[in-house]
């Protein structure tokens, strides 16, 4: 088996309202200098096979993401 | 002969119950369709997929329902010009199947809404509005957390839009359908607008497409 991570991230330009939210609170407890906060989630995969990353990849395309609002980045820590 | 309205239900559908009485309100028969199944039911002229929190909203809201048996059947009747309309959860399932185009997001209040709205009819060439003209304003609540059209207006048929876009949704969409015009989805909850009691029966001329 291998450990694959897949993160997966609102689009650039798709608003974020979790993120402003935790921003806004960030500042309430004296926080400066945040810019933007975006929240996304991380998925961590045990797969076996041949092609870990290509599966990953897959499985993104057809249920983890929704490309069109999402994107999604694919790690296979070493 | 009455229409046969096959009511779909997931682990997690919350709304079937008032969708079947809707339904039957309107005179027509309901069945129900579980989400296992492979085929719709025997005699199937329409389809509602009713609100709730199917499979838990996990991943994302409808995302998984989307890829259950059942909606192989249901694509399959909407390819073949079959009526199909979902709501507020069914509405995100449909998007995720890509029935209909576009995603719904967090409500841009970050909070749970469920208030009545006032929506206005944005096309009226649809079997969902044709007791309805382009213009009209139809009062029917909502109650959602995810509820916020995210899509490029332009590509959508546009069927409903909220006169008050409280949720943050893309052009103000409330509900649109494909191309055709015979698959619907609409955040707002039509079937908990069929009865005076419950101040509103606009939500009878929505589902009222639901009868060919």
């Amino acid at each position: 088996m291998t450990q694959v991570i897949v993160t997966v991230m609102p689009k650039q330009g798709v608003l974020d309202p979790q993120g402003q939210a935790v921003a806004g609170a960030l500042g309430q407890l004296g926080f400066e200098g945040v810019g933007e906060v975006r929240i996304g989630k991380r998925i961590e995969l045990a797969i076996a096979g041949d092609d870990p990353a290509g599966q990953a990849r897959a499985m993104c395309e057809q249920l983890l993401a929704n490309a069109l609002i999402e994107d999604y980045s694919i790690e296979v820590p070493g | 002969m009455s229409t046969t309205v096959a009511v779909l239900r997931f682990p997690g559908t919350l709304d079937h119950d008032s969708a079947v009485r809707a339904v039957e309100g309107l005179g027509a028969t309901a069945v129900e369709a579980w989400h296992a199944d492979a085929e719709l039911p025997a005699g199937t002229d329409a389809v509602l997929l009713p609100g709730g929190f199917s499979y838990g909203d996990h991943l994302r809201c409808g995302a998984i329902a989307s890829r259950a048996p059942v909606m192989a059947a249901v694509k399959r009747h909407a390819d073949a010009g079959g009526r199909v309309v979902g709501i507020c959860n069914g509405f995100q399932v449909l998007c995720e199947a890509g029935l209909l185009p576009g995603a719904l997001r967090r409500n841009a209040t970050l909070s749970f809404v469920c208030r009545q709205m006032e929506l206005e009819v944005a096309d009226d060439d649809t079997p969902w509005t044709s007791g309805l003209e382009t213009g009209a304003v139809i009062s029917i609540p909502i109650k959602n957390n995810e509820g916020a059209w995210y899509g490029d207006p332009d590509a959508a048929r546009v069927v409903l839009r909220y006169r008050d876009n409280l949720l943050g949704s893309t052009d103000a969409v409330a509900g649109v359908a494909n191309a055709a015009g015979n698959v619907m989805g609409l955040m707002p909850h039509p079937e908990e607008a069929c009865d005076a009691l419950l101040g509103s029966t606009d939500g009878q001329l929505v589902l009222a497409g639901l009868i060919a």
